[in-house]
């Protein structure tokens, strides 16, 4: 039985199904955060003290990947653009670099991660380093979630352009607003963990 | 039938004219944010100073990178509730702040 509604419009919503179904999601997504966002108010203003995020974390480093992930942003879009234009190899070269780039940044994570454990700055150390350990434990987790579909797209995937390009520009079109959306995260998270 | 396919391509290129100034004003704002984290204004000040320079950012994402400036008014709709929602859900541990003055009425 074919998926209905991937690539004609449904009368009732004037969209097709992917879309309101990504958008559902992303929904269920900013409570997720949210819910985050304000344990860590919660935890913050109830507190006698808070360090200073760029006194325990490396600023540079989270600018660096800041920059990385907003490039990632854009080269997906652009991605996009690339399909709509029916560029398939401009499609396959930015697709190739956001997935890079999402590469990069959860290295430099990595290497965050590693400076900190090193230094015995584990999540039980005190309430900042918990909160910061959680939220950005789960914002890496969906990017690597985002990187997963984006090389699904990028590989295998591909092979619908064949067959459905229209289909396939729109399945584009969603897992880039997934991609966007962690984007957006990471620019509130950014402040939040390590300026104020 | 041709003439149709050169305004899509006109279109387009218009969009990605649009990335690209976004990208940029993203960066800008980006170092902007770490300036100001430089000056060490009291902490009222600067969590209200790095939430507006990060929402402009997210607007910006928001907007352009996904579209919700030319998007359907369902969506419009959904994301609407949303942020009513989490409004709630970022309202309540401030509305505990001064211990529970605001929730013992």
């Amino acid at each position: 039985m074919e998926i209905p509604y991937t690539v004609e419009v449904r009368r009732d919503t004037g969209l097709i199904n992917g879309k309101i179904g990504i958008w559902l999601f992303l929904a269920s997504e900013v409570m997720l955060f949210g819910a985050l966002f304000a344990s860590y108010i919660l935890i913050r203003t109830g507190s006698p003290s808070w360090p200073r995020g760029d006194t325990m974390l490396d600023v540079r480093l989270a600018t660096f990947n800041t920059l990385v992930l907003i490039s990632s942003s854009v080269t997906m879009v652009m991605a996009w653009a690339s399909l709509m234009r029916h560029r398939f190899e401009t499609f396959r070269m930015y697709m190739g670099a956001t997935i890079l780039l999402g590469l990069v940044f959860l290295i430099v994570k990595y290497f965050e991660y590693s400076a900190h454990i090193h230094e015995g700055a584990i999540p039980s150390t005190n309430n900042f380093l918990a909160i910061y350990y959680t939220l950005t434990g789960l914002h890496m987790l969906h990017v690597a979630g985002g990187m997963a579909v984006n090389a699904y797209f990028w590989g295998p995937g591909a092979k619908l352009w064949k067959t459905n390009p229209e289909w396939f520009t729109n399945r584009v079109e969603h897992s880039g607003l997934f991609w966007h959306f962690v984007d957006l995260v990471w620019i509130f998270l950014f402040p939040t963990l390590y300026l104020l | 039938m041709e003439s149709t396919t050169t305004d899509h391509a006109a279109d387009i290129d218009r969009h990605v004219r649009v990335y690209i100034t976004v990208f940029a004003s993203l960066m800008v704002l980006t170092l902007v944010t770490v300036g100001i984290s430089r000056f060490h204004f009291p902490v009222p000040i600067a969590v209200t100073v790095a939430l507006l320079v990060a929402t402009i950012k997210g607007s910006l994402v928001a907007c352009y990178f996904m579209h919700l400036i030319s998007e359907k008014r369902l969506i419009v709709a959904i994301l609407a509730l949303t942020v009513f929602f989490f409004i709630a859900l970022i309202a309540l541990p401030v509305l505990t702040v001064h211990d529970g003055f605001w929730m013992r009425g």
